[in-house]
C-alpha cells in the first residue's frame, strides 16, 4: 500500500449525496481479475451518455477542475461491498475522498488500499463546496498526522477522524494482512478453545 | 449489564483486542463468488501465503452466470473468464466450490442457509454487502471488500472495530398482502439509506418472530440498505426447525447440544442498544420505490412526496425515475418484471407467485422473468410443478443466478424502462444503464405482471 502522509491539491465537486458504488464503478465493469484499470470506468454512467460520449458538464470531464481531491455530499460509498469502487477512484489518480458522511465498507475499503476518507461537517463540507466554486483551482491541504482538512486561499480547517492504527497503517504503507500473520499463534490458540458445532 | 444477542455472538469470537480499539474477529464462514475474489487470490499468491483454513470455505459462480443454457460454455468471455477463474483458483486452493452445473449452486446468500452452511451462532463474511441475509439465523453475517477477503483467506480473521447496536422492534400483525419485503422496505423509508450507518441491527417484535425463515432472511438481506453492516434474528424453534436435516448442519448429538446453546443466544433483558426504533405493523402497506435508493419508498396508495433530503439529489432521482413530485405511483404502466435476487427467490417467494398466477396471463405488454435463487429451489419448483404454473402464465422460468438483480450477465433492463423488482437496489443503472428500477415484493411483481401496470395487489385477494 502507497505511504500517505500530506496533500495539497485542489479538488474536483460532485455535489451529488448518496452516490453508491453502483455509480462509482457500474456492475458490467466488475468482470477483471487484476485490480488495475478500473479508473477509465469511474463514473461510467455519469461521465459518458447513451451514445459514449463525454457528458462535458460532468465535474470529472470539465477541465477547469482537478486534482487528487474528491469532493461529495453525503453518505458516499453506500450500496455494494465491492472494493472496486475504491479501485476505480484511486486508479483514476484520487488520493482523498470529502463528504459528510460515508458508508461504512467503503470506507474499510478505502483505507485498505491507501485512499483516505475525509469525514467534515456538514458545514465545512459546504464551505468546500463554495470555495471551489468561487475558484475552482482552490487548495486543499489534508494533513494525516495532524489529522485536519484545510482551505489553503483562508485558512479554515476542520480537525477529522482516523482510527488511530489505520492512521498508523495509512502512513507508513502497511496494510491488515501484515498484521494478522502475524497472529497466528493467537488465532490457533483461539481455535483450540472455542465452541463448535459445525 | 446484560449482553445483546450480537453482544453473545461477537465476544465469543474475539481472538484478542487489537490497537486503535479494533477486535481481530475469528470468522467461521467464509463464502467466496467470482467478482470480488480473483484479486484476494492473486494477493494471497503474490505475498507467497497459504490460505490459512480452506475448511472453512465454500465458494459458488453467481454473479455473472447467464441463466440460459448453463449446460452450455458461457458466451461472454469476460464473465466466462471470471468463473473459470474461480474454478481454477478453487482446485488450485483445495476450496470446495459449488460450480455451475453443480446441483448446489446458486446464489451465494441462497444456498448457504439451505445447504445448513448458515448456523445460529456463527460469523460469516463474504465479498458481498449482501451476506446480511445470513443473520435471520442469530449468525454475525456481514460483508467485505477484497483486501479484507484476502485477509481471511490468510488468517481466518478480519481486523474491525465493534459496531454500535441497534434494535428494530415491530410488534403487530400483518395485513393481508403485506410481505417481510414491506416490513423493510417500510422500515428503510422511515430510516433512510443511512439510517443504519454504524450499526449492527437486531430485529425483534412479534411482527418478527412470527416469519418463516425465508421471510427472515428477506428481511436481513435489506439491512445494508440502511447502511447497517448487517442484522440479526434471535434463533428459536422455527430457526432450529429450519435448520435440521439440511445438507451440512449437525445432526443427532451434536444437533441437541447445538440447539442447548443456541437456545442461550438472545438479548438479555437488562441489555442496552445504542439506538432503538419501534414501530406497528398494522401501519405497512404494501410498498413500492420511486426513487433511486431503497429509503425512497412509499406505501402503493401514497404519492410521491415534494421532498426528501438534500434537494438538488432527490430532482435529480425523480428526474431519472420520470416521476413528479406528488404524483400517484399506482396505474404507471411497466414493461419489465424481474422476480428473484437473494431477497426474494426462494421456494416460498415462488410459490406465492405461483399461487397467484395460477390461471391467470400476464399483460401482453409484460416481460416477466423468474430466477430461481438456486438449483435446489429450481429442483423443488419443478418437482411442485411451479414451472408449469409459471409458463402457462407467460413467465420465462430461467437457471439460478443473480441476473437483473445487477445485470452482469445478459438479463437487463432496457433504458428508460420501468422494472418492478423483487431484488434489493433501485439505483441507477443497477437493472442496466437507463433502467428504472422500482423494488417490491414478490406478491405485488406477479400483481404487476398480470396487470401490466402498478396496482395494489390487495384488490385481488379475498
Ligand atoms: S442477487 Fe443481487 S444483491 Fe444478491 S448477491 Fe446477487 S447481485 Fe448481490
Amino acid at each position: 500500500m502507497e505511504k500517505f502522509k500530506k496533500l495539497n491539491s485542489p479538488a474536483v465537486p460532485v455535489a451529488i449525496a448518496d452516490i453508491d458504488t453502483d455509480q462509482i464503478i457500474p456492475a458490467r465493469f466488475l468482470k477483471a481479475t487484476s485490480r488495475e484499470g478500473f479508473g477509465e470506468n469511474v463514473f461510467r454512467d455519469w461521465r459518458y451518455d447513451k451514445n459514449g460520449e463525454l457528458v462535458q458538464d460532468f465535474p470529472l470531464n470539465d477541465s477547469k477542475y482537478s486534482g487528487k481531491i474528491l469532493v461529495a455530499e453525503k453518505n458516499f460509498g453506500c450500496g455494494s461491498s465491492r472494493e472496486h469502487a475504491a479501485w476505480a477512484i484511486t486508479d483514476y489518480g484520487f488520493k482523498v475522498v470529502v463528504s459528510s458522511f460515508f458508508a461504512d465498507i467503503f470506507k474499510g475499503n478505502a483505507l485498505n488500499n491507501g485512499l483516505l476518507p475525509v469525514q467534515v461537517s456538514e458545514a465545512f463540507l459546504t464551505k468546500v463546496f463554495s470555495a471551489i466554486q468561487k475558484d475552482p483551482q482552490t487548495a486543499l491541504e489534508v494533513d494525516l498526522e495532524n489529522q485536519t482538512i484545510t482551505l489553503v486561499a483562508t485558512g479554515e480547517k476542520e480537525q477529522f477522524e482516523i482510527n488511530e492504527y489505520k492512521k498508523e497503517c495509512m502512513i507508513n504503507g502497511y496494510d491488515d494482512i501484515d498484521y494478522l500473520i502475524n497472529q497466528k499463534t493467537e488465532i490457533e490458540n483461539y481455535e483450540s478453545k472455542a465452541v463448535k458445532f459445525w | 449489564m446484560g449482553k445483546t444477542l450480537f453482544d453473545k455472538v461477537w465476544d465469543a469470537h474475539v481472538v484478542k483486542h487489537a490497537p486503535g480499539g479494533l477486535d481481530i474477529l475469528y470468522i467461521d464462514k467464509h463464502l467466496i463468488h467470482e467478482v470480488t475474489s480473483p484479486q484476494a487470490f492473486k494477493e494471497i499468491e503474490n505475498r507467497g501465503l497459504e490460505i490459512f483454513r480452506t475448511q472453512n470455505m465454500v465458494a459458488t459462480p453467481d454473479h455473472n452466470v447467464p441463466t440460459l443454457d448453463q449446460h452450455l460454455p458461457i458466451k461472454d468471455a469476460l464473465s466466462k473468464f471470471q468463473v473459470d477463474t474461480l474454478t481454477e483458483n478453487c482446485e488450485k486452493h483445495n476450496v470446495n466450490l459449488f460450480g455451475l452445473g453443480h446441483p448446489f449452486q446458486g446464489i451465494v446468500h441462497v444456498i448457504g442457509p439451505e445447504l445448513g452452511l448458515t448456523l445460529p451462532g456463527m460469523t460469516m463474511v463474504c465479498g458481498d454487502s449482501h451476506t446480511s441475509t445470513h443473520g435471520a439465523f442469530g449468525s454475525i453475517a456481514f460483508g467485505i471488500g477484497t483486501s479484507q477477503v484476502a485477509q481471511v483467506m490468510a488468517s481466518q480473521c478480519v481486523l474491525l472495530q465493534k459496531p454500535k447496536k441497534m434494535r428494530i422492534t415491530i410488534d403487530g400483525e400483518l395485513s393481508k398482502g403485506v410481505e417481510a419485503k414491506d416490513i423493510i422496505l417500510y422500515v428503510i423509508a422511515q430510516l433512510t439509506a443511512a439510517g443504519g450507518t454504524g450499526h449492527f441491527i437486531e430485529y425483534a417484535g412479534s411482527a418478527i418472530t412470527s416469519l418463516s425463515m425465508e421471510e427472515r432472511m428477506t428481511i436481513c438481506n435489506m439491512s445494508i440498505e440502511m447502511g447497517a453492516r448487517g442484522g440479526m434474528i434471535a434463533p428459536d424453534e422455527v430457526t432450529f426447525d429450519y435448520v435440521k436435516d439440511r445438507e451440512f448442519a449437525p445432526k443427532g448429538e451434536q444437533l441437541k447440544e447445538a440447539i442447548t446453546y443456541w437456545k442461550s443466544l438472545k438479548t438479555d433483558a437488562s441489555a442496552q442498544f445504542d439506538t432503538e426504533h419501534t414501530f406497528d405493523a398494522n401501519n405497512i402497506t404494501p410498498m413500492v420505490t420511486y426513487g433511486t435508493n431503497p429509503g425512497m419508498g412509499i406505501g402503493v396508495k401514497e404519492s410521491i412526496p415534494n421532498s426528501n433530503g438534500n434537494a438538488a439529489s432527490f430532482d435529480k432521482s425523480l428526474n431519472y425515475m420520470g416521476f413528479k413530485k406528488g404524483q400517484e405511483i399506482i396505474g404507471t404502466p411497466v414493461n419489465y418484471v424481474f422476480i428473484g435476487s437473494c431477497t426474494n427467490s426462494r421456494i416460498e417467494d415462488l410459490r406465492k407467485v405461483a399461487s397467484f398466477i395460477k390461471g391467470k396471463k400476464k399483460a401482453a405488454n409484460v416481460n416477466a422473468l423468474i430466477v430461481p435463487g438456486s438449483k435446489q429451489v429450481e429442483k423443488q419448483a419443478k418437482e411442485e410443478g411451479l414451472d408449469k404454473i409459471l409458463e402457462a402464465a407467460g413467465f420465462q422460468l430461467r437457471e439460478p443466478g443473480c441476473s437483473a438483480c445487477l445485470a452482469m450477465n445478459e438479463d437487463k433492463v432496457p433504458a428508460g424502462e420501468y422494472c418492478i423488482s423483487t431484488s434489493n437496489r433501485n439505483f441507477e443503472g443497477r437493472q442496466g444503464p437507463g433502467a428504472r428500477t422500482i423494488l417490491a415484493s414478490p406478491l405485488m411483481a406477479a400483481a404487476v405482471a398480470i396487470e401490466g401496470k402498478i396496482v395494489d395487489v390487495r384488490n385481488y385477494l379475498n
